[in-house]
């Protein structure tokens, strides 16, 4: 179908989305317009006004800074695959873009984006959530920035009020030792998950030391596996070890079945995740 | 108002200003104001790729690329790529392998396909699936265009040694 009619705004700086978004209460931000203009298409979201924010160059910056990886809002799928700062600080992201929907989508997709509209089974999110990171977002009294850990509080829902722009997302770049992985199970290629995680550990001596897992397409938001980490949690994991870690996934997760895959099978298939993903952590 | 917007923009080449609404994508914009039909409208929501055109130099969603945003940019639907020659090898190995029947897809294929080689001259079979998996194609089974990719790809990675 095509989208409801809309004004169309172009934003030249942070100042002037927030004054489009202030004088219009429909207003939405448009990024790379992946998700965006195809739920439009679909007449699931009808804003009043679009405000265009891909002409803001500062928001297209990788930069490392005080000891953390800086991705602006606008930096693409694409960028994170090809980045050398990305690949070498934190390899997790290139490698979920680079399984992230199709080619000509990533050419276009943003992070800001990903992270703003916080779909449950958006890879994006539950990076940063392994990541520890942290999201930056700017309004009219300033930024102030929010940990992943309570940014996204439901389905499509963050902590990001009506009159603020995600701006950039800030990641620390772990020492060495850090091991990453990143699974994802679905029945095309590019197609959202069914279930999906993304994890980080150190390793030494064989033993995992503080892993977090963040699943996505679990619940209505990304979360993170407290309880089956902390079973592994200064472990070199046996098959004991990791059966019992898929026990207690089930304390951190309880998912909500889709059309073709039910509740118990998400269930079943983040066990086969959580046990594919200690073995390349340990690995 | 801007509901409507004046874009300025490069198509196949020729600078082209036109008068939009703001909700016209990218595709229907080829389409219905300059008239080129190759770019096709598939299921309108980012899925089937049938409407995969370049900004730039990049293979995007026609349908999820607003013509607005295209202002300033240069696009190259295929007929541009058709004229130019730049995508004949991929054309004829296409028509020599039935890589198409009905043709729906076969643009875009075309363009995806040749951004692929252009990035990864080397590609595996699974490698030009995984690429294409974003293009579909309800008549071949990808078979043969898989074939068509990878013979193209062979044939460009010996002319280019």
């Amino acid at each position: 179908m095509k989208p409801a009619p809309f004004e169309y705004l172009r934003a030249k700086s942070i100042g002037e989305t927030l004054a489009f978004l202030g004088a219009h209460d429909e207003a939405a931000i448009l990024a790379g317009g992946q998700s965006l203009l195809a739920m439009m298409n679909m007449r699931a979201a009808a804003p009043s006004h679009l405000v265009d924010i891909s002409g803001i160059e500062d928001l297209r910056k990788i930069k490392t800074e005080s000891g953390d990886l800086v991705l602006g809002a606008l930096v693409r799928h694409c960028d994170l695959e090809t980045s050398s700062l990305v690949a070498d600080g934190l390899p997790l992201l290139a490698e979920a873009a680079s399984q992230l929907a199709h080619p000509a989508i990533r050419n276009r997709g943003t992070i800001g984006g990903s992270l703003a509209l916080a779909d449950p089974a958006a890879e994006l999110p539950a990076c940063i959530l392994a990541l520890e990171g942290t999201i930056e977002a700017t309004g009219a009294a300033g930024t102030r920035r929010i940990a992943a850990e309570g940014f996204f509080t439901g389905a499509f829902a963050t902590a990001l009020t009506e009159n603020e722009v995600l701006t950039a997302v800030r990641c620390p770049v772990p020492v060495k030792n850090t091991r990453f992985s990143y699974e994802k199970l679905a029945r095309r290629h590019g197609d959202y998950a069914l279930v999906g995680l993304a994890a980080r550990a150190g390793l030494r001596n064989g033993r995992l030391e503080a892993p977090r897992f963040a699943f996505f397409a679990a619940a209505d938001r990304p979360v993170l596996a407290r309880s089956a980490a902390a079973v592994l949690d200064g472990e070199a994991p046996d098959a004991e070890i990791i059966e019992r870690a898929c026990t207690a996934l089930r304390e951190d997760l309880d998912p909500v079945g889709q059309p073709g895959c039910s509740a118990g099978t998400k269930m079943h298939l983040a066990g086969v995740l959580l046990r594919r993903a200690v073995a390349r952590l340990i690995g | 108002m801007a509901s409507e917007i004046e874009i300025r923009l490069t198509v196949n080449g020729e600078p082209v200003v036109e008068r939009v609404e703001a909700r016209l994508s990218l595709v229907d914009f080829l389409r219905e104001k300059l008239h080129l039909t190759g770019s096709h409208v598939g299921c309108e929501h980012g899925v089937c790729g049938a409407c995969t055109v370049l900004v730039d130099g990049e293979i995007v969603r026609g349908c999820l690329t607003l013509a607005a945003q295209a202002d300033g940019s240069s696009v190259t639907s295929i007929e541009g790529a058709s004229d130019s020659g730049e995508i004949a090898d991929l054309q004829a190995a296409f028509h020599e392998r039935n890589a198409l029947q009905c043709g729906f897809c076969t643009p875009a294929m075309l363009l995806s396909a040749d951004a692929l080689l252009k990035r990864n001259p080397a590609p595996s079979r699974e490698d030009i699936r995984l690429w294409l998996s974003g293009n579909y194609c309800r008549c071949t089974g990808y078979h043969a265009i898989v074939d068509a990719v990878a013979s193209v790809a062979e044939v460009r990675r010996n002319n280019s040694i």
